[in-house]
């Protein structure tokens, strides 16, 4: 089961090679693992969703079979750990940083969300822990609870904490005002929307884990967790939580089964197994239960918006007004408060020329579970606004919504373009991709298609979306004045091994991606060696020189290009070993296919040769040149990436059951230059099915009273399955992103991003015949059918 | 109160210690170190731990160890010996995995699929799958996979 015969090319749909591992049950996940001597934790969780901690009695607990500790959020706070920091900080529209509460690793004297842990119970088995977990008795204070995103705001409402007044972290804007009041003074139309952006369980199939390890004879400490990002573990753990030093604390994520945002963060239990460890001075295992994922993965969305847009005489953008409330949940998680200012409102031009847009975003503490960024984080939202809005002034104008795109679209030779709200998109065609999906969909035949399912009862509807995407968030010094509290670039390190072949350590972390493929075709490129000679490796601290992980499509784009900047000196040392051997001048040295040949003559050295010379330098430039050949690059960008592409959602609705089948897909996006097509198109598929299953089928649902969330489970969140979604017809044009060396733009979130506003186009387009809408997500079959069953034939004439 | 439990599991006896509220999942992860066989939630909904029981498929959540005494069980790490199974040949061509972690159910219950259903169509793929979570791949690319690995089976002769 080898695949040495592979070619490595760029552009090949290269089959995967972590595939084999993964298909015969050989993968290593976190749960996966397991230490000798090892204990297991239970996390304790609070039953309320807003309550105070009154006494804890754990004597009962603590004394059942094969519990070794019991410990809460007082002997935390005795310990002198501290909280969960967040990452980004917001300053607020009046220069004031945002109202930043603590977020205790177990609760403190109060619980703000059910799920917010309360205790842990460590034992020799989970069953032992988990049933002494029930032994514990806490005397809670029940309070009222505030959930929902505008009840937060409301006068009286229940503070989830005292500091932040009418629950508000901040209130932030971007864009002029001024400007955008007067395009809506000259505008001959205007069309307005309210929205609402349905909170999402992000549900990666592996449910998260944490094993923390401690070695007394070294002081060391390991600590394996199912995380995007290992490096920003063990910096935000050792630094804030732990008190740790790096060099006594490593961090491995081995596989990770999905992520989509929700393994970024720094979760508590993460920082309990690891003290834990270290107290007991024993391993200390914690695998969550689906139920408990639900109750404590940091969430997705939950927006409130209002959108205006002014349009004038020729239906050009004038201005587009935004005004959002962002539910941040119970505590801030690492990057929350970047997600609905930083990530989102830059977006609002989206591909777009509108001259003047204004955004004031008002992010909210509910006791809810944390929300943060989940695929697309912010951009989906944004893509949401734009789009939803646009193909409401395209049926009020009653224009094509395509031509109407078109019209605004920002022109072919524009680039680079400076939106209002702060992004410069480096390169892009939306007219290209437009009228590549536009095609595939055969949208010109749209209207017969719509006749026959009439004729059979059922309401057919198209809609599109355009979007832009910024991925790679950069570069760190922009990021550092917009909040960031890290850098954003990335690391990676080239090892040639003497006999030539390679290993590569990547910063960026694969959880799906493939980047053991993708990135091993970038260097099978670049050195000239076969894809079977070259290992990528990720995902430890103690192999990775450093690294930021992976979020916001920034594997290839900013990781990609530490990688290529790595080549680069490999081949730099190789041109000089080569000059040598060769007698010849180092300038003179040309590298090509993995040869180092004097330019204008047959005499070359190759790659491995040239290798097996720099560990073995008995004739070799020792004066001037270390042995060795092992290099090492951080790469921070000069600006973020950006994908785009135009997504086509064709539906029929059921008039008898409200059920909406999603009939065609299609997605032409650009992404830049694609290293593995095949691998590209699969990230767009789960993107589309992320994407479709918020418009139609997910949503996170609290009970406005308790507090309790309705949809803890599979059996009652919506997770889309097999027979719910289409094949989706996926195509890609290439504009080179202009300033990375693989000129690529990534394309793991474009899927969820686009979909969303395609669907619910298309949703509005099936149901404005009847005259109903608008609908907000998800358009379950319930809601589409009270919708239905409301319409009176008196009010279908539109 | 501790059981003895005796099955087969990939061609071999084994035999362990459960309590009676150890689950099949639990005795082949913890007990006998199978880890390909996955846990992605608690209400028997995801089938990323599906194995074969006596020849057909089952969620070996939602079933006991005791349940099994004397059973035959094959896990995902079985299924290949030498070469892959034209299933996993199938996956792996057709990109049919992301993260991995659904994919050894997801294998495991396509082979029971095309037991049942030498010529599936895609719809009853579909169908077939509705037991079976993924939430990397939109489903396309495993859908793709069964059909191919379906055709790939039934050229091999009836390969199990």
């Amino acid at each position: 089961m080898t695949d040495s015969d592979q070619s490595g090319a760029i552009g090949t749909p290269l089959r995967r090679k972590e595939d084999l591992r993964f298909l015969t049950g050989q993968g290593r996940y976190t749960d996966d693992f397991n230490r000798p001597g090892q204990l297991h934790a239970y996390i304790l969780r609070s039953p309320h969703a807003h309550a105070t901690i009154g006494a804890i009695d754990s004597a009962a607990a603590t004394a059942a079979d094969g519990v070794v500790a019991v410990y809460t959020g007082t002997d935390m706070a005795t310990a002198g750990i501290g909280g969960l920091p967040c990452g980004w900080g917001i300053t607020d529209k009046h220069g004031k940083p945002m109202v930043e509460p603590g977020h205790p690793v177990l609760a403190q004297g109060k619980v703000r969300h059910v799920g917010d842990p309360v205790a842990v119970v460590i034992a020799e088995t989970r069953d032992q822990a988990k049933d002494a977990a029930e032994l514990i008795e806490i005397d809670y204070g029940t309070l009222p609870a505030v959930v929902e995103t505008v009840d937060a705001i409301q006068p009286g409402a229940p503070l989830v904490f005292d500091e932040a007044a009418q629950n508000t972290c901040y209130e932030w804007e971007i864009g002029d005002q001024g400007a955008v009041d007067a395009g809506f003074a000259r505008a001959v139309h205007v069309a307005k929307l309210d929205l609402l952006n349905n909170r999402l369980v992000p549900n990666a199939m592996e449910p998260r884990a944490a094993l923390g390890d401690f070695d007394a004879g070294t002081g060391d400490y390991t600590l394996y967790t199912t995380s995007q990002n290992p490096h920003v573990i063990r910096l935000l753990m050792g630094a804030y939580v732990l008190h740790l030093p790096e060099h006594k604390l490593r961090v491995v994520a081995p596989d990770v089964g999905g992520g989509f945002g929700s393994k970024i963060y720094h979760y508590a239990e993460e920082a309990i197994v690891t003290w834990a460890a270290g107290q007991l001075k024993r391993p200390v295992k914690w695998t969550a239960d689906r139920s408990e994922s639900f109750l404590s993965d940091a969430q997705g969305r939950d927006h409130v918006t209002h959108v205006e847009l002014a349009l004038d005489e020729n239906a050009k953008f004038l201005a587009l007004r935004v005004s959002t409330v962002a539910n941040l949940g119970a505590y801030l998680s690492t990057f929350a408060p970047a997600i609905p200012t930083i990530l989102y409102a830059t977006l609002l031009a989206g591909t777009y020329t509108t001259p003047a847009i204004h955004c004031a975003v008002r992010a909210v503490f509910t006791n809810t579970i944390p929300v943060d960024a989940y695929r697309g984080a912010g951009r989906p939202e944004a893509t949401y606004v734009v789009e939803r809005i646009v193909d409401v002034a395209a049926r009020q104008l009653k224009l094509d919504p395509a031509e109407l795109r078109r019209r605004n679209f920002i022109a072919k030779d524009a680039y680079p373009y400076q939106t209002p709200v702060a992004l410069q998109y480096d390169s892009g065609d939306y007219f290209a991709t437009l009228d590549m999906a536009l095609k595939a969909a055969d949208y010109a035949g749209f209207e017969a298609r719509r006749q026959e399912a009439a004729s059979r009862g059922k309401l057919r509807g198209i809609g599109i979306a355009t979007y832009i995407e910024a991925c790679g968030i950069a570069p760190s010094k922009v990021a550092g004045a917009l909040g960031a509290r890290a850098g954003l670039y990335e690391a990676a390190e080239i090892r040639v091994h003497p006999t030539g072949s390679v290993t590569v350590f990547t910063g960026a972390h694969s959880h799906g991606q493939g980047h053991e493929t993708s990135f091993a075709q970038v260097v099978s490129s670049g050195l000239g060696i076969p894809v079977a000679n070259i290992d990528v490796v990720h995902g430890d601290t103690a192999k990775i020189p450093f690294g930021m992980g992976t979020y916001g499509s920034r594997s290839l784009a900013v990781g990609g290009s530490a990688i290529v900047k790595a080549m680069d000196k490999v081949i730099a040392k190789g041109r000089k070993i080569a000059a040598h051997l060769l007698e010849a001048a180092e300038a003179d040295i040309e590298f090509k296919d993995g040869q180092f040949t004097v330019a204008g003559t047959d005499r070359s050295k190759s790659f491995g040769e040239i290798a097996l010379t720099a560990y073995v330098p008995h004739n070799y430039p020792i004066e001037e040149l270390e042995p060795g050949l092992d290099e090492t690059a951080f790469y921070d960008p000069k600006n973020f990436t950006f994908p785009a592409g135009a997504h086509i959602a064709e539906i029929e609705i059921d008039r008898d059951t409200g059920v909406t089948s999603v009939i065609r897909f299609t997605a032409s996006d650009d992404f830049g230059r694609i290293i593995n097509p095949m691998i590209v198109e699969g990230q767009v598929h789960g993107g589309l099915a992320q994407g479709i299953g918020q418009a139609l089928f997910e949503n996170a649902v609290y009970d406005k009273a308790s507090g309790q969330l309705l949809t803890g489970s599979f059996m009652d969140y919506c997770m889309p399955r097999a027979d719910d979604l289409p094949n989706f017809d996926v195509s890609n044009n290439v504009t080179l992103c202009t300033h990375n060396p693989l000129g690529v733009k990534g394309c793991g979130e474009a899927g969820a991003i686009g979909s969303p506003a395609a669907i619910m186009n298309a949703v509005a387009d099936a149901l404005a015949p009847l005259g109903l809408g608008p609908v907000d997500m998800p358009a379950t079959p319930e809601k589409l059918w009270r919708l239905i069953q409301s319409h009176r034939p008196a009010q279908a004439a539109e | 109160m501790t059981l003895s439990v005796t099955m087969t599991v990939n061609g071999k006896s084994r035999k362990g210690a459960v309590e009676p509220r150890t689950l099949l999942v639990q005795f082949l992860r913890d007990t006998l170190g199978l880890t390909g066989t996955h846990v992605g939630c608690d209400t028997s909904q995801c089938g990323a731990c599906v194995v074969h029981v006596d020849g057909k498929s089952v969620k070996s959540c939602t079933m006991l160890a005791i349940q099994a005494e004397g059973a035959s069980v094959l896990t995902i790490e079985g299924l290949a010996t030498d070469v892959l199974h034209p299933m996993q040949e199938a996956f792996r061509d057709n990109h049919g995995l992301q993260c991995g972690f659904c994919t050894p159910g997801m294998v495991m219950s396509a082979v029971d699929l095309v037991r049942t259903n030498p010529t599936p169509s895609e719809h009853e793929v579909r169908e077939w799958l509705e037991g079976n979570i993924c939430r990397c791949t939109g489903y396309h690319n495993i859908v793709k996979s069964v059909l191919a690995g379906a055709a790939a089976m039934a050229e091999a002769g009836g390969h199990d």
